[in-house]
């Protein structure tokens, strides 16, 4: 075991984190920890825009782009922060030019800005364009820019490390903490991939940005290591969950596969069509059509299949249609996504239709934090020296669906905020005392998945969890539904505890890893599902058939969930009492579930059209 | 990049027939042997399965001490360069059917850099000659309160480069680098011409002083394995004629 000690520590190294380095190791001696090369987190993998009101090519503010946000998330966005998102867009997109992000231009040079579903112009009067881009690969760009940012400043980096402990000197599990109590972060456990041995980082302050949980379903547009690692962490440790039954499904993966094709394709200009050819948008958003906000375009999507009126032989997909486009046009601004449809299904987007269907894409919900990136550890106070920024956390500027493009500007505002919060915070703070074994939980955990002689292959239970989650708690879900879904999960919860791994090595093990990953897929599935189970009405991303209407009466509020002991307490501060308050017991464990009130400022909710 | 299939293959997924393949992968684990070794695995593959289809086919449902890099699975994030029947590929981006399934499909780790497990390698060499070429925008002056202005020419001069993903499928292909290790290779000049290239930029004769050394630019023999090997379809050699031009012309 290898000890550290940093002012901050920062855990991944995606667009968030390293946002996030390159303001904290300006002021405070920063270390980022990544299970991956920084150059290959799931940053680079987004394709189609970074929204800010710059009105470089038609008028626009940021005001807009709050109501935008706000309407997209079906009202469940945390309005203060979307100002923030809204307001902060424009420095970021301009902070990253100045960094030598390579936009597209107009022809006077400026930043050239495209079409995205969901952004308006003057509150829904018709599409906007304010998504800054990069031909399709947007987040490659931004990616790259920032890690070779972090090289200009000699950002340090711990690459192919798995953190796969969080240490405070609270057990948020069972300890009831007094009014005015503090609770700290005092470090991370990581396990170094390459030899086996574990680190032990001492820090004063800690930023999760450890991304997305796509892997808990079947089909999705995600990488094979998003797999919830800083959510999990974070919930094991007694951190409640927020909003985790939104999960965004982006209409048009490759069908079959996953693979996403930028909602770009549509702000190009692309069509969705049906088997009849019809351009069925038409009929679900007749104002902003191929442009509505993903949840209604994937469900309307879904509801075509379902109808009948799916294409292929199977008919089980629909078609993004390009073909009206000029192939230098698709060329000059789609380069990358019409050489996935190539690769990957033999089909040539200038002449043919592309097959296409919702793939599993984001994770609205996530680690709560405040709007300086502060997590929460109940409806009010904060855990001192912890932050979340990006995809793990929920700030929440989402609400329950996130609209194209306010992802990539997510991680950069709240990376950077959270970068500076953490860097001042540790200027002040002084080190807390680590426990005397930091390391005794992951010992443990590794000995007993390394040490289990035979047993289940790991990759046999992740298939049966992403088949059940991708049939019962996609896009369409019922109580029903979602209730087989949380009756397999826990049969999988026991199968994994007799789940073994074939490589006992030291080195690069991979093997284990996985494993590992899988035991935080399945606590995420988890708690996906009975959230989703609790909340009895449709709103964004999550479309309940026996309950097809919002609720703002009973639901306008923000699920919390807490994993606890069974013996512990169900109470926690800061709900709002006697709305969707549910405990769900487990084998071992229990699932506590409460509200946080949403912050309206000044947008009445209203009904969601477009 | 251009298509990979001919203009007959069926138009949707799921009607290309399913077919067994035969994968010979090189194995190497320090802990068990200092001798690496082949290792033959048979797998079933649908139609429109790539090489890391069936390498996870292997680890999940046969060996799971098969060791290799992987992330997004479609080409974007460079994890899974490897060398396929002799050439640099992304396992992600390959389709068996593409590469001859009828007789065994041979997986090595990329060569030029030190094995550390079956197909992962050390990148760190790698990432060492990229970070010296200086790959960060340089400029003097104030910073503009808004955006610098660039033209639409000025920004598709560097296009190409700007699409590097590090995976160092290039640079593990290029001879030179092979029988000489201090080579900066063909990714950290691409990375150097996406700079020199970039009209906002002023670092360029930095760069290219850099790159004048003795490990530098000059060392290119123009094979072209570079080009060929790119997943991203970046005109490497290209780029590498270009810096060496703007070398002796100063004019960039």
């Amino acid at each position: 075991m290898q000890t550290h000690q940093y002012d901050v520590v920062i855990v991944g190294a995606g667009g968030a984190g390293m946002r996030a380095a390159l303001e904290s190791s300006k002021e405070a001696r920063t270390a980022v920890i990544s299970k991956l090369y920084p150059t290959r987190s799931h940053t680079g993998a987004a394709q189609g825009g970074m929204a800010a009101a710059l009105a470089n090519v038609e008028e626009d503010n940021w005001e807009w782009h709050t109501f935008d946000t706000v309407k997209g998330g079906d009202y469940l966005v945390d309005q203060d922060a979307a100002e923030i998102l809204a307001k902060e867009a424009i420095e970021s997109v301009l902070d990253l030019e100045r960094m030598g992000l390579p936009f597209n231009r107009t022809p006077e040079g400026k930043i050239d800005q495209r079409r995205f579903g969901g952004h308006t112009r003057d509150h829904g009067q018709s599409a906007v364009r304010r998504a800054c881009y990069a031909a399709d690969r947007t987040g490659h760009m931004i990616l790259q820019t920032l890690y070779q940012n972090c090289v200009k400043q000699d950002v340090e980096f711990f690459n192919e490390f798995y953190v796969l402990d969080l240490i405070t000197d609270h057990d948020l599990t069972t300890e009831e903490i007094a009014a005015g109590e503090e609770v700290n972060a005092t470090g991370v456990v990581a396990y170094d991939l390459a030899t086996g041995e574990l680190h032990v980082f001492q820090a004063k302050s800690i930023i999760f940005a450890t991304g997305g949980a796509g892997k808990i379903f079947k089909t999705t547009s995600n990488a094979h290591t998003l797999t919830g690692d800083g959510m999990a962490l974070a919930y094991r440790r007694g951190l409640p969950l927020e909003d985790m039954e939104f999960f965004q499904f982006h209409p048009t993966g490759l069908a079959g596969l996953g693979i996403l094709l930028s909602e770009a394709a549509r702000g190009e200009g692309g069509i969705l069509r049906n088997s009849e050819g019809e351009r069925f948008m038409e009929r679900y958003a007749p104002t902003i059509k191929d442009l509505a906000p993903r949840d209604i375009v994937a469900r309307s999507m879904a509801n075509e299949v379902r109808e009948g009126r799916g294409a292929g032989p199977n008919k089980d997909y629909v078609l993004l249609d390009l073909t009206h486009l000029e192939p230098a046009h698709i060329d000059a601004k789609l380069p990358d996504i019409t050489e996935f449809a190539r690769t990957y299904l033999g089909i040539e987007p200038y002449t043919e239709p592309v097959p296409v269907y919702p793939t599993a894409h984001y994770a609205m919900g996530g680690v709560p934090t405040n709007i300086k990136g502060e997590v929460l550890r109940d409806g009010v106070n904060v855990v001192k020296g912890l932050y979340a920024a990006g995809e793990v956390a929920c700030v929440s500027v989402h609400g329950s669906n996130r609209l194209g493009t306010n992802s990539l500007l997510d991680i950069n505002v709240f990376g950077k905020r959270s970068g500076r919060a953490a860097a001042e915070y540790a200027k002040t703070a002084s080190f807390h005392e680590l426990p005397e074994d930091p390391t005794v939980r992951v010992v443990a955990q590794l000995d007993e998945m390394r040490n289990r002689p035979d047993g289940e292959r790991v990759a046999d239970i992740r298939k049966a969890l992403q088949d059940t989650m991708d049939l019962n708690a996609q896009v369409f879900r019922t109580g029903d539904s979602l209730n087989e879904a949380l009756t397999d999960i826990r049969a999988l919860q026991k199968r994994y505890r007799n789940a073994s791994v074939q490589d006992k090595g030291k080195l690069f093990n991979t093997d284990l890893l996985e494993a590992i990953e899988l035991g935080f897929l399945l606590d995420i599935a988890e708690v996906t599902v009975v959230a989703a189970i609790n909340r009895k009405e449709s709103r964004g991303g999550h479309y309940r058939e026996d309950f097809p209407d919002r609720d703002d009466a009973h639901y306008m509020l923000h699920t919390m969930a807490y994993r606890r002991p069974p013996e512990a307490s169900d109470k926690a501060e800061g709900h709002v009492k006697g709305y969707f308050d549910h405990v769900e017991e487990f084998d071992g464990y229990k699932v506590v579930l409460g509200s946080k009130p949403v912050v309206q400022t000044r947008y009445e909710p209203m009904e969601r059209k477009y | 990049m251009t298509a990979t299939l001919e203009a007959t293959a069926p138009s949707s997924a799921g009607e290309i027939p399913s077919f067994t393949v035969t994968l010979r992968v090189r194995r190497f684990n320090p802990e068990v042997s200092e001798e690496s070794t082949w290792e033959d695995f048979t797998v079933e593959a649908h139609g429109t399965d790539r090489v890391l289809d069936a390498l996870h086919k292997i680890k999940w449902d046969m060996d799971g001490s098969l060791t290799f890099r992987r992330s997004c699975a479609h080409g974007v994030c460079g994890s899974d360069a490897v060398r396929i029947n002799g050439r640099n590929r992304l396992a992600c981006k390959t389709l068996l059917k593409d590469v001859n399934p009828d007789k065994p499909i041979t997986v090595e780790p990329i060569k030029g850099l030190p094995v550390i497990k079956d197909l992962v390698v050390d990148m760190e060499p790698f990432f060492a000659s990229y970070r010296e070429i200086m790959p960060f925008l340089i400029t003097t002056g104030n910073e503009p309160s808004k955006e610098r202005y660039q033209s639409p020419e000025d920004r598709a001069r560097f296009d190409d480069t700007t699409k590097c993903i590090l995976c160092a499928a290039c640079t593990s292909s290029c001879p030179v680098f092979w029988t000489d290790g201090q080579y900066f290779g063909p990714a950290a000049i691409v990375n150097a011409h996406r700079f020199i290239f970039d009209s906002r930029d002023e670092g360029g004769s930095q760069r290219l002083e850099i790159l004048n050394d003795k490990e530098g630019v000059w060392r290119c023999r123009t094979t072209f394995n570079c080009t060929e090997a790119c997943p991203r379809g970046i005109e490497v050699t290209k780029a590498i004629q270009e810096v060496k031009r703007a070398m002796i012309t100063r004019a960039f």
